[in-house]
């Protein structure tokens, strides 16, 4: 077992891909000499060639749209795009295009085609370099999303996202690309589309992904010194979002709190929130919270760390939550 | 390529031209050499004053100062990034000092050069990338909008002001009509909203300047990895002329942009200006271009060195002395320690300003979440955590 950080977890996961399935192409801005902007592609194009990892021209409507033409021909490209803010010059590809082909084609063309964002604020970056636009993509029947967290994850999550049939827009939490953990590549991984209770507790439901998976770890272990139990859910697949799972923790400790970088108002933790009034009505304590980012541009660096939920926001919410 | 086996084929190596070339071509107008002598070029005569040739002198000496002082600010981590503009200080100075008190500049991420040319506090820049503000200054008083970070836009954002200038009636006269110009990069040159912005100021025989600098990268990205043909060489196919200038060359990217903003105001439509130049650092100071390029690159283009060429123009033109060498030494000195004093003396943002200009109109959604914020804030200094 090694101790990897999340990008060269996901550029083990990308070579594995790679490795077993020679219609695997790797295309975007930097990704090849440079192994891209984080590495995560690092000396890819060195071992696989310039066909299989490009350096694209500079324009994100263009990779997605070529890489659809690709797919129809047969391959099975992995798209990056560079930071969040930037894949809305690819958004009429994605939601126009790569999401409804399958549909329209009544099932006749498959778009296996994986979409990187590197996503998520904490870096201390200029504009346009933090933002979390998930719930555009969730919101987009065709598109499946998911979002990892770790390194473990990353690794087999990638590699899932590439063998499925289906467009998968593949988050990557950028401020934890650093961040190590012991990756055993013989594990048997989860099915992508389920979610998982990573730190099991009594009191309240704490469901988040990507970035603010760690964020709600820190906080249980805070919580736990002063004698509460917090349940640590990682969706993990943000579309399809795995009810069963949620719910099930839910019902242990009827009480949920939600926690998301991006804004608060139509996202993710609305859906969830709505799910579990029509679902759990009569099993919850408290109403459903959430922990967000405002429904503000993101903020210069300068104000990130006020934007962002921490600790201290979600231990606040689970105070108002044990309050009911 | 044939259906059995597709992966073989190189679909890059085969078609793409190798790396960047530091050797632009006959088509390239230069006005002074490398060595600062002065040529003359038919389409662009220029004769300036001393003073100016002095004044064009000490802007490029200035803006390098200003740059290298924030490329140490973000060292010492009082920025959190720096995109260095080292190198394309002639084409920044040449063309901002075109460009007449009406016009309306719309810059890249990098264009700190012309920034200084409209009057934008330097520190308004450090601001941007010390992450203490996402603009900083006014763009309407300051005829210069504010930066912008998604690749190409702004060209879009040129187009339709310059449209706007020809439905206001201010097209036609040489001295008093306005015109737009929209800086962007080689590599922005691949991006949809560029070409729909030539689309559209062709179309609309709009009065606008499109300033490319080909510095020959885009962060690890080559040139040739954008376009097979130079790059000036688009504009013929959207109906408006193109010009390859030396981007090194001070007096050179001046003239050539003062005339095509000249045709631009007097109604004769767009031109599209490829200065050809260099990035002589980083992408940013976040990047490691040893991955990506030989360090002989550089070299060969240190020969080529903006600042160098005029120095050496304004010795052989004997007009100026070692004092004026002396004088703008401490000029840029102080210009630095100002600039420092500035950055490190700049206040974070108040936390509750997150809400502010959201919208014109605020909202109540909105009016209500400042206020649980600011009452969950006061509970920190109230000591309820
Ligand atoms: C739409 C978009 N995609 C990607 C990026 C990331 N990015 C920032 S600068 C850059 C390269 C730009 O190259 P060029 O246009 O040549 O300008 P230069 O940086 O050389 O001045 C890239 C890919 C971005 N800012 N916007
Ligand atoms: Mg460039």
């Amino acid at each position: 077992m090694a101790q990897l950080t999340m990008a060269k977890a996901l550029n083990e996961g990308l070579r594995k891909s790679m490795e077993d399935d020679a219609k695997v192409v790797i295309m975007g801005e930097d990704v090849g000499k440079l192994g891209g902007v984080f590495r995560v592609s690092d000396g890819l194009q060195k071992d696989f060639g310039e066909h299989r990892v490009m350096d694209t021209p500079l324009a994100e409507s263009g990779i997605i749209g070529t890489a659809i033409g690709l797919a129809i021909r047969g391959y099975r490209p992995v798209c990056e795009i560079q930071f969040d803010g930037f894949v809305y010059p690819a958004f009429d590809q994605i939601v126009s295009q790569l999401a409804k082909i399958h549909a329209r084609s009544a099932g006749q063309v498959k778009m296996p085609i994986t979409v990187r964002i590197p996503f998520g604020g904490g870096i201390g970056a200029v504009e346009h370099h933090s933002e979390s636009p998930e719930a555009y993509f969730a919101h987009t029947a065709g598109l499946k999303v998911v979002a990892c967290s770790n390194p473990l994850d990353a690794y087999f999550m990638i590699q899932q996202a590439i063998a499925s049939d289906d467009p998968v827009v593949f988050f990557e939490a950028k401020r934890r690309y650093w961040e190590k953990a012991e990756v055993d590549t013989s594990a048997v991984p989860a099915p992508l589309w389920h979610a998982r209770v990573v730190r099991p507790g009594t009191d309240v439901t704490l469901v988040a992904y990507g970035p603010m998976v760690k964020t709600c770890l820190d906080a249980a272990t805070a919580a736990e010194e002063e004698g509460r139990s917090l349940e640590v859910v990682d969706l993990r697949s943000l579309s399809p979002l795995d009810f069963p799972t949620v719910f099930a923790s839910v019902r242990r400790t009827g009480r949920l709190v939600v926690v998301h970088e991006a804004p608060k108002s139509i996202g993710l933790g609305a859906e969830i929130a709505a799910r579990c009034s029509e679902e759990l009505y009569y099993e919850m304590e408290a109403p459903v919270l959430r922990v967000t980012g405002f429904d503000t541009p993101y903020p210069p660096s300068r104000l990130e760390e006020e934007y962002l939920p921490d600790l201290d926001r979600v231990l606040h919410a689970v105070d108002r939550s044990l309050g009911y | 390529m044939s259906l059995g086996s597709p992966a073989t084929t190189d679909l890059v190596t085969e078609t793409t031209p190798v790396a960047t070339s530091t050797s632009a071509g006959p088509e390239l107008v230069q006005l002074l050499t490398p060595e600062g002598e002065r040529v003359e070029h038919p389409d662009y005569p220029l004769s300036l004053s001393d003073d100016e040739y002095r004044a064009m002198y000490r802007d490029l000496v200035l803006v390098r100062r200003i740059d290298v002082e924030a490329t140490a600010l973000q060292r010492q981590g009082e920025l959190g990034i720096w995109a260095a503009l080292l190198g394309q200080e002639a084409a920044q100075v040449g063309s901002g000092r075109a460009l007449r008190p009406q016009d309306f500049a719309f810059p890249t991420y990098r264009e700190h050069g012309v920034a200084w040319c409209r009057g934008v506090d330097p520190l308004r820049l450090l601001g941007l990338f010390r992450g203490v503000s996402n603009g900083g200054w006014d763009p309407q008083e300051k005829r210069f909008n504010l930066y912008t970070i998604v690749i190409g836009s702004q060209t879009l954002h040129a187009t339709g002001y310059a449209m706007g200038i020809t439905m206001d009636g201010a097209v036609g006269d040489a001295d008093t009509a306005e015109a737009a110009i929209a800086y962007f990069g080689d590599g922005a040159s691949s991006q949809g909203d560029v070409n729909e912005a030539f689309v559209w100021a062709s179309v609309y025989n709009a009065p606008i300047v499109f300033f490319c600098q080909n510095n020959q990268w885009g962060i690890s990205t080559p040139t040739g990895h954008q376009t097979r043909i130079p790059l000036y060489q688009r504009a013929r196919g959207f109906g408006f002329p193109g010009v390859r200038v030396d981007g090194n060359d001070v007096l050179a990217s001046y003239a050539v942009t003062r005339k095509a903003l000249d045709d631009a105001r007097t109604g004769q439509g767009p031109t599209l200006v490829e200065a050809f130049t260099y990035r002589m650092g980083a992408h940013t100071t976040s990047d490691d271009p040893t991955r990506y390029r030989l360090a002989s690159e550089l070299e060969a283009w240190k020969l080529k060195d903006p600042l160098e060429r005029m120095k050496a123009f304004l010795y052989k033109q004997q007009i100026v002395d070692g004092g004026f060498f002396e004088a703008l030494d401490a000029e840029s000195a102080d210009l630095a320690a100002r600039i420092r004093q500035g950055c490190l003396a700049m206040p974070d943002p108040d936390p509750l300003s997150l809400f502010d200009n959201v919208y014109a109109e605020t909202t109540q959604v909105l009016r209500d979440e400042r206020e649980e914020f600011a009452q969950y804030l006061a509970g920190f200094s109230g000591g309820q955590h």
